[in-house]
């Protein structure tokens, strides 16, 4: 019996369907729902979300919070920079580093090392700790520089060498350096910015110096204190654009962590950016810590300089130094004779 | 040759997700890649639609531009594919492609993403037609079979459409006519530089 009703009712319900379906098709016909409204005059359009908004970001039921942009034409954006404007800007700052410095040398010579009466002469300008933090901080940026201009040069200079396949395990060993020795070289900028801070705070001294040409155009050594004012540029430059690559850098090795795909896309471009002005800034200050400056590189490589050197270049600094031992009141920076 | 793409019809798509479902199923894809996905806009509103997107094998592709290895090429019938074996998960290409379509197995994970995945258009990859290597990494292989990519093929409101570009605009430019409106070929502009003209 109630079987039976059920079934009565299925009957109805589809009869009745049937006799309203023609009066629908009917309807929508001409461009109208059984509503009497047109469905396209109220639908979204690509061309209307894209007046509202340069991407079109809807909903999605999977967990990828990504997958919920639909189209983001400035992805084209990205490209252009990164494949047009990018290898230019990139070339222009690396090779022109070189360049300029090549020419410096050819105008300037190496700037040769001026016999003074404590020549011959020690004074200990690094300590183990200093110098083992600059070269941490400097060899880890050699490799991340190297890796970091393959990303844009290799597959253009490196890859038609080497062949795709050798090229392909070659990116992949760079990139995982890349992303690995970021780590150290993060740790590096943190130390040298604590070791260095006091001895690179601009002062008035820093102004003469910089009036003075630096000593570096002319011959004059204008004073200078522990750091002059050529070298808290480098200290200021690479603590500035240290941070700005490591929280670049960080953004790219957690990505979608903290920004969308358009805070993903400048991120790369900043840090491309920065990074190869970083690379052309360090070539300068490769250049008058090696073969630029006769006994520059001493400060680094042994830790001791000669004594002539450092009252030349950093006269106010020695005497400070001498001046502590005299009094006898810190560590032994005494001049140690040459061996 | 024919041109390959996709066109989705919006006023077709009822969000039944069953074209994510086929693709995974089809090609084995692992748990978190999706390399199809149904995205409903204005959800709850009025003049609410879904498009079903994947990649859209883009003319002059971005992710092929941007890549660092050169690991993409492209098909005789304009099918975007790439090598695994030359990728190294730099991640550039889905910050290119305008779809989102590359996926990676282990996004967030310090950057070792792993290598890139995404849509074939069913035609595998590199690796030899039908050979297991192939299906492995790439899924399988259809449109060597001679068969359109499986998501179009089994849209239960053939909301998706995929084959020759002009065919597939034609059937579009037919429904529109006769039923009196659509909301477009969505992502076309950006995909193609062209949009279907009706």
């Amino acid at each position: 019996m109630r079987r039976g009703l059920t079934l009565f009712r299925t009957i109805v319900v589809a009869a009745a369907l049937a006799a309203s379906a023609p009066a629908m098709a009917q309807q929508t016909k001409d461009g109208l729902n059984p509503t009497g409204q047109n469905p396209t005059a109220d639908s979204v359009n690509e061309e209307f979300l894209f007046k509202q908004d340069p991407k079109i970001v809807g909903r999605v039921t999977i967990p990828d919070g990504k997958a919920a942009s639909l189209i983001q034409p400035q992805g084209r954006d990205y490209r252009a920079f990164r494949e047009s404007w990018l290898p230019w800007i990139g070339g222009l700052a690396v090779l022109g580093a070189i360049a300029l410095l090549a020419g410096f040398y050819l105008w300037r010579g190496r700037i040769k090392l001026e016999r003074g009466p404590d020549s011959g002469k020690k004074i200990l300008r690094f300590g183990t700790f200093e110098r083992v933090t600059h070269w941490m901080t400097s060899s880890c940026f050699i490799i991340l520089s190297l890796s970091g201009l393959n990303y844009i040069f290799g597959k253009r200079l490196l890859a038609p060498v080497i062949g795709p396949d050798a090229f392909a395990v070659v990116s992949q060993y760079a990139k995982y350096a890349h992303i690995y020795l970021a780590w150290p070289f993060m740790l590096g900028i943190a130390l040298m910015f604590v070791v260095w801070l006091k001895d690179n705070i601009p002062n008035r001294i820093d102004w003469h110096w910089i009036k003075a040409g630096g000593g570096l155009i002319g011959n004059g050594h204008p004073h200078a204190e522990r750091f002059n004012a050529g070298q808290k540029m480098v200290f200021w430059m690479v603590v500035g654009f240290g941070t700005a690559m490591s929280v670049t850098g960080l953004m790219m090795i957690f990505p979608f962590v903290l920004t969308d795909i358009t805070g993903m896309q400048v991120m790369q471009v900043v840090h491309s950016l920065i990074g190869v002005v970083f690379i052309a800034g360090i070539l300068a200050h490769i250049y008058i810590g090696s073969v630029g400056m006769e006994g520059a590189y001493d400060a680094m490589g042994s830790g001791k300089v000669d004594l002539g050197w450092a009252r030349s270049h950093h006269d106010l600094w020695v005497e400070k130094e001498i001046g502590k031992v005299d009094h006898g009141t810190r560590r032994p920076v005494r001049p140690v004779p040459a061996e | 040759m024919a041109r390959m793409k996709f066109l989705c019809d919006a006023d077709r798509c009822i969000e039944c997700n069953a074209c994510v479902t086929a693709c995974k199923n089809e090609h084995e894809v692992p748990w978190g890649i999706n390399r199809r996905r149904v995205v409903t806009l204005n959800d709850g509103k009025p003049g609410e639609r879904s498009v079903s997107m994947a990649c859209m094998h883009c003319t002059d592709a971005p992710c092929a531009a941007v890549c660092p290895v050169n690991c993409f090429y492209t098909t005789a019938d304009a099918v975007v594919l790439h090598s695994k074996d030359l990728c190294i998960g730099c991640g550039y290409c889905f910050y290119a492609c305008p779809f989102g379509a590359p996926q990676y197995p282990r996004v967030g994970n310090f950057g070792s993403r792993g290598k890139m995945d995404k849509c074939t258009y069913c035609a595998g990859g590199p690796e030899a037609d039908f050979s297991t290597i192939e299906y492995e990494k790439y899924g399988s292989n259809r449109l060597a079979e001679g068969k359109l990519p499986l998501c179009a093929e089994m849209c239960s409101t053939k909301a998706l459409l995929a084959g020759d570009g002009e065919m597939i605009a034609q059937i579009y430019k037919e429904r529109v006519i006769k039923r009196g409106y659509g909301s477009g070929a969505w992502g076309w502009k950006t995909a193609y530089r062209e949009t279907v003209a009706i």
